[in-house]
């Protein structure tokens, strides 16, 4: 349980550290270190250098510019947290960070290394994949962008070169007044979700004008419930429509692990699809399951 | 093997130079470089909470940092919470309630309170919950150990100066 011996490298600038990442052969990036260090503690992953992130200048930071948040890939998720701007603008990343591990990890764990980690159940490749982010990278060539929905090439694989660097995760903004919940089913509060649900509802004259819907921790990343998502827009708001609606989850392919099988995950994904749908829309006020903790 | 490198750990207020492999976790050179054990060490992955210290101004696992990541910047261990042989009001009250039993997560609940009560002297219920929740105690049930931090939560309070 210690981790394996490797070289260290602690490069200042972004150009510095992607020279090192195309030269060094089996280089891992550490960034906020909070799933790669147990995963190094455990030896899962045996890398022969580690590039460590933390003191290149210039990778966080948050800012609202044409009409999307931009967030620097070093950007903590405690600053996520505390941010009166993500509060304010984007009530899906807010509450998502609510049920990211605990305050410890908070401090340490950045958005672009979650993003990157990949992991199926992680709340913000959700919240990125319901909010059609773009990823920016940047490699020996330059820069390029990512549409989210391409970005996860399989289980905790970025489709990134392994000379790129993610710098910059870019939030298309809903119009204000947009209604967001993000709900989840875990063994204990801070553990890792089976399953999650993230839902983002534009509701203009009573009827809903757009929707997004993203189911975690089923497939190998989170995926979007189009069928859903088509099935809601355009109709009044009820849970008798989400709840006809979300069936659809059902037949997402899933995966089967030690924690649940694959029944009980496409199980899950209508549920908390339906809660979250619910808990957008105002109608899960008085609901028993739509308490805290 | 990896070469080692010469860094300086400032705990406590105090430096401490000392030669770390890189993959030293900050965990390992307090305990066995800068012979600080009153921090402990659990379950080595970021789950159980008991390794945690302060960096910085934030609470953190210190089992989840390596060392030479921590060049630089102020580290606060438990050892550090006593002035002299006045214990800190969260070791006090930890005692008169009975908030630990073998003792073996106490140094982690106290650092993690502690960040926590100078941060946000009026945490609530929930909030504060939340926050034990994050590190594993297997005796107390955790019950002493709420009342223990809000006991302290109130010694620890700025006092208004009295005129």
């Amino acid at each position: 349980m210690k981790p394996p011996a490797f070289q260290y490298h602690d490069p200042k600038t972004l150009a510095e550290a992607v020279g090192l990442l195309s030269t060094l052969d089996n280089a891992k990036l550490l960034a906020g270190g909070q799933s790669l260090m147990p995963m190094l503690n455990m030896r899962f992953v045996l890398p022969d250098h580690v590039i460590d992130l933390n003191r290149v200048e210039g990778l966080s930071g948050i800012k609202e510019s044409g009409g999307a948040l931009e967030i620097g890939a070093m950007t903590r998720q405690r600053d996520l947290e505390f941010s009166d701007l993500v509060k304010a603008k984007c009530p899906l990343l807010h509450l998502a960070i609510m049920h990211i591990g605990h305050r410890q990890t908070r401090n340490r764990g950045t958005i672009g290394g979650s993003l990157c980690h990949l992991d199926p159940a992680a709340e913000l490749v959700s919240v990125a994949m319901a909010h059609d982010a773009t990823v920016t990278v940047a490699g020996p060539n330059g820069t390029r962008e990512i549409a989210f929905a391409d970005f996860p090439a399989g289980y905790l694989t970025p489709a990134i070169e392994l000379n790129e660097i993610v710098t910059t995760i870019r939030i298309p903004l809903w119009p204000a007044g947009h209604k967001a919940a993000f709900i989840e089913f875990a063994r204990r509060h801070g553990d890792f979700a089976i399953v999650s649900a993230a839902a983002l509802l534009q509701i203009d004259n009573g009827k809903i004008a757009r929707a997004s819907l993203t189911v975690g921790g089923v497939a190998v990343a989170p995926v979007r419930a189009a069928e859903v998502e088509n099935a809601i827009t355009g109709q009044a708001p009820s849970s008798e429509l989400f709840a006809k609606a979300c069936e659809s989850c059902r037949s997402f392919e899933a995966m089967a692990d030690i924690h649940a099988s694959a029944e009980y995950r496409q199980h899950l994904a209508a549920v908390l699809s339906r809660r979250a749908l619910e808990k957008a829309a105002g109608l899960a006020d008085n609901a028993p399951w739509n308490r805290a903790h | 093997m990896t070469d080692k490198i010469d860094i300086t750990l400032r705990i406590n207020g105090r430096n401490h130079a000392i030669r770390v492999e890189p993959r030293k976790t900050l965990v390992d050179a307090i305990r066995e470089d800068c012979a600080l054990t009153g921090t402990h060490i659990g379950c080595e992955h970021g789950v159980c909470g008991a390794c945690t210290v302060i960096v910085g101004d934030e609470a953190i696992r210190s089992c989840l940092m390596f060392a030479v990541q921590a060049r630089g910047k102020p580290i606060r261990t438990v050892e550090g919470l006593a002035q002299g042989n006045t214990l800190h009001p969260l070791q006090r009250a930890f005692m008169a309630h009975h908030g630990l039993q073998c003792g073996f997560c106490t140094p982690g609940f106290l650092m993690l309170t502690a960040s926590v009560l100078e941060k946000n002297p009026d945490i609530g219920e929930e909030e504060l919950l939340d926050v034990l929740s994050s590190n594993l105690c297997r005796c107390t049930g955790y019950q002493n150990i709420i009342k223990a931090v809000r006991a302290a939560q109130e010694e620890m309070k700025p006092k208004v100066a009295a005129d």
